[in-house]
């Protein structure tokens, strides 16, 4: 007797993973693997922060903690501190309790809920992304019941951004279309938009009523300053519109298999907001029930104690400094050739 | 140099001109600050209603509200029967010594990263989840037949595997027995399947309605999928005997219907592992197929963790393999890759002989205390004269017991004994200690002699 499953076709290897694969499978001593979207240190090795593993030790020798059940909605701490910390601590939204945050599993988690939440109750069920963009961006808005567009974005003549080209597609967006913004930090091109340009992409935005969803992945590890990086989305949040972020704590607290984020909806109103919380848990509850609890504890102990969310900043500002000095010998290297 | 902004007049609202403020605040203190000028637009979006002002609001999630509604009372006698977690003799929160010890190994190892675990999650954790749901010496597992993949409790695990089937199982819909957990019926529609129920309690025999389950398992389309719980039926407690899940196994094999197992009480249903398996490993020595959703939550405690195992048991090991490769597609839009302390806890526990015993003494332990509350609960129902037969209270297995109140008699006990549970009359075994079982008697005693 056959298979139920026996037409199954075997899926195609994660592009990205696979570099991995055929990486680990050269023999070579001189192997270098470019393609890993981890932090690794000037030795070729994984980083676990200082701040983090010192908040680990806190909550591990701490008996009194227990491992029930989060809320659906996950730390309520950890949800106001990484609000505060993409809004800002004075953030009008914030005061004015106009915003929803959700723990969620990391950057992909967080666009996943939020887009299952929008192909629910929004009335436009298209989102437009960058050309090009993170690879699994489009899976994850597909299968949440969105349909994906795109806007202009690289320009590969000038290794930037084709400014022009992407006023013109957002110009041309149906009023109201989601329109997927990378925070900073471009994923895969690294070319993001000026101060200015920003302003224009907001007023763009704002005059067709498209809503703002941001992928915040990089704050703090790409300038090396966690406001700098946040510019963007708070230039959006000001001006008293409503948008969606999508917070990693992956790569800037070095927690990629901790599964650390959160979703924050910011709306016009707080009843808005009160309510819409209530509706992220319905997407939730059947999705996984509650978040993990680990990962989300440590981030929370970092980001209330000013002792710690300093020494997070200072090994923050150290990675992205490495970065930006890997970038500065490449291009001298290349130069003296 | 600070940039300028215009404002409209000097009546403009406070809340645009603290939200300006604010924006330039930051602005000014960007090392990339321009001196552009940061006009107030009339087309920002200060104006018009929010996008969602339509959405409604959610109703409160009806187990979730029994706790809030506990923890508002300020009775000295409160009990709260609701909670679906374990509860000390003394009423409190358990973790595991042997959990304890595992994290604190976990943390003392230096060489430990954090890492992005696999699409799938830890191999070593994988095969071990296999292993100990389907038995060490397994043929299923032998042959490699079987692809398993880390999944968020049981939760995920039913989440992922639904979706994996409403894309390609050729049968969109599953059985689901009647009464089930709150939440399965969303976790299947979210996924894409169709949900149908199967007769399952008779509640007047608080038994098994196992006449009716096979007529309707009987007269579901060939190939349907169908749920079933491995063991501690939640919410009623009430399992088929080993024959009767003989005669299950063979009525749903010779109509091709797909079993996809609920598995979160192994060991903690009986105090024993290999019993609380036997369900599942009786279906998977047959030769056929089915789904397990494997979770930890309960028998190690580790509930917030979320950690969880989705195994797919499939004739062939080919067809095994590229199950798994289609369940990374379910997987990384989802969450990407599921999250590594919990099912590192529980991996350090199971590949340790001395660890994976320790485990199973606290296990049975902890079993054997729900058992007793049973018990003691049974005798001092009898002993009041409560009036009906109260055997299904040791007869059901589990954390949970559906005492067969209805919900004006479960009103009644919360106004005036100060006992929170479901108003489906389902009590949390777990939730009662030696200390308030009378208490419980004497609600219950006093809820049916006075209430009907």
């Amino acid at each position: 007797m056959d298979s139920v499953f026996a037409s199954i076709v075997q899926a195609p290897e994660d592009p990205i993973l696979g570099v991995t694969v055929a990486y680990n499978k050269d023999p070579s001593p001189n192997k270098l693997n470019l393609g890993v979207g981890a932090y690794r240190t000037e030795e070729g090795k994984p980083l676990v922060l200082n701040v983090v593993r010192k908040a680990e030790q806190l909550l591990v020798n701490d008996q009194s903690r227990v491992k029930e059940y989060l809320p659906i909605l996950g730390l309520a701490e950890f949800n106001k501190l990484s609000a505060k910390l993409i809004l800002g601590d004075d953030s009008p939204a914030i005061q004015e309790n106009r915003v929803a945050t959700a723990q969620c599993l990391s950057g992909t988690g967080s666009l996943r809920v939020g887009a299952e939440f929008l192909a629910k109750h929004y009335h436009q069920r298209t989102i437009y992304i960058p050309q090009p963009s993170w690879g699994n961006h489009v899976k994850v808005f597909t299968m949440a019941g969105l349909s994906v567009k795109n806007y202009r974005y690289y320009d590969p003549t000038t290794r930037g951004l084709n400014f022009q080209g992407l006023l013109e597609d957002l110009g041309a967006a149906p009023a109201g279309a989601i329109v997927l913004l990378h925070a900073c930090a471009h994923n895969p091109t690294g070319v993001d938009p000026t101060v200015e340009q920003w302003e224009q992409i907001r007023q763009s935005m704002r005059s067709k009523g498209l809503l703002p969803f941001f992928d915040s992945a990089y704050q703090g590890f790409a300038s090396g300053s966690l406001d700098v990086d946040a510019q963007p989305v708070r230039t959006f949040v000001a001006d008293g519109g409503e948008c969606f972020i999508a917070q990693s704590y992956a790569k800037n607290m070095g927690l990629y298999g901790e599964r650390v984020g959160a979703l924050s909806i910011v709306c016009k109103a707080a009843d808005v907001a009160s309510r819409v919380e209530s509706q992220l848990k319905l997407v939730i509850r059947p999705m996984y029930s509650n978040p993990p609890i680990h990962g989300a504890s440590i981030a929370m102990t970092i980001l209330k104690n000013s002792d710690m969310y300093n020494e997070w900043k200072i090994e923050l500002k150290a990675m992205a400094d490495r970065i930006i000095s890997m970038r500065k010998q490449l291009f001298d290297a290349l130069s003296a050739k | 140099m600070r940039p300028e902004f215009t404002s409209p007049s000097s009546s403009s609202s406070s809340s645009a001109d603290r939200r300006l403020n604010a924006l330039v605040r930051h602005l000014a203190t960007a090392s990339m600050v321009s001196q552009t000028a940061v006009a107030f637009s009339p087309t920002s979006g200060f104006h018009g209603d929010s996008v969602f002002s339509h959405v409604v609001r959610a109703p409160e999630d009806p187990i979730l509200g029994v706790t809030v509604a506990y923890n508002k009372d300020p009775s000295p006698v409160k009990l709260n029967l609701g909670v679906g977690a374990y509860r000390t003799e003394e009423g409190k929160p358990l973790v595991l010594n042997v959990v304890r010890k595992a994290e604190q190994m976990l943390l003392n190892d230096k060489s430990r990263v954090k890492e992005y675990l696999p699409i799938v999650g830890i191999a070593e954790f994988n095969k071990l989840s296999a292993k100990l749901i389907f038995g060490a010496d397994s043929p299923a597992i032998r042959e490699n037949r079987v692809t398993t993949v880390q999944c968020l409790s049981g939760t995920g695990s039913l989440r992922v595997g639904a979706e994996f089937l409403a894309r390609h199982y050729h049968q969109k819909t599953i059985y689901i027995p009647q009464p089930t957990w709150g939440n399965h019926p969303k976790v299947f529609t979210l996924a894409g399947l169709s949900v149908q129920t199967y007769r399952y309690y008779d509640p007047t025999t608080r038994g098994m309605n196992f006449q009716g389950l096979l007529e309707d398992l009987g007269s579901a389309p060939s190939g349907s999928i169908v749920l079933l719980h491995a063991c501690a039926h939640n919410p009623t407690g009430v399992d088929p005997t080993l024959q009767q899940w003989e005669q299950i196994r063979q009525l749903m094999r010779s109509k091709a219907l797909l079993p996809f197992f609920d598995s979160a009480y192994q060991g903690f249903a009986s105090g024993n592992l290999d019993v609380d398996a036997q369900s599942i490993r009786m279906f998977v020595a047959d030769g056929g197929e089915c789904f397990v959703a494997q979770s930890y939550a309960k028998n190690m405690g580790l509930y917030g963790e979320r950690v969880g195992a989705l195994s797919v048991v499939c004739r062939a090991a080919d067809v095994a393999s590229k199950v798994e490769s289609q369940l990374k597609l379910v997987i990384r839009p989802m969450f990407s890759n599921p999250p590594i302390h919990g099912a590192s806890i529980v991996a350090t526990i199971l590949k340790d002989s001395n660890m994976f015993n320790e485990w199973t003494i606290e296990l049975k332990a902890m079993a054997d205390r729900i058992i007793s509350m049973r018990k003691q609960l049974f005798d001092a129902l009898r002993a009041r004269g409560a009036p009906g037969d109260w055997s299904h209270i040791i007869k059901q297995i589990g954390m949970f017991t559906f005492t067969g109140l209805n919900s004006k008699q479960v009103e009644f006990m919360t106004r005036e004994y100060h006992i929170y549970m479901t108003s489906d009359g389902r009590i949390s075994m777990a939730g009662l200690s030696s200390k308030t079982v009378p208490h419980l008697a004497d609600a219950i005693h006093a809820a049916v002699t006075r209430m009907s």
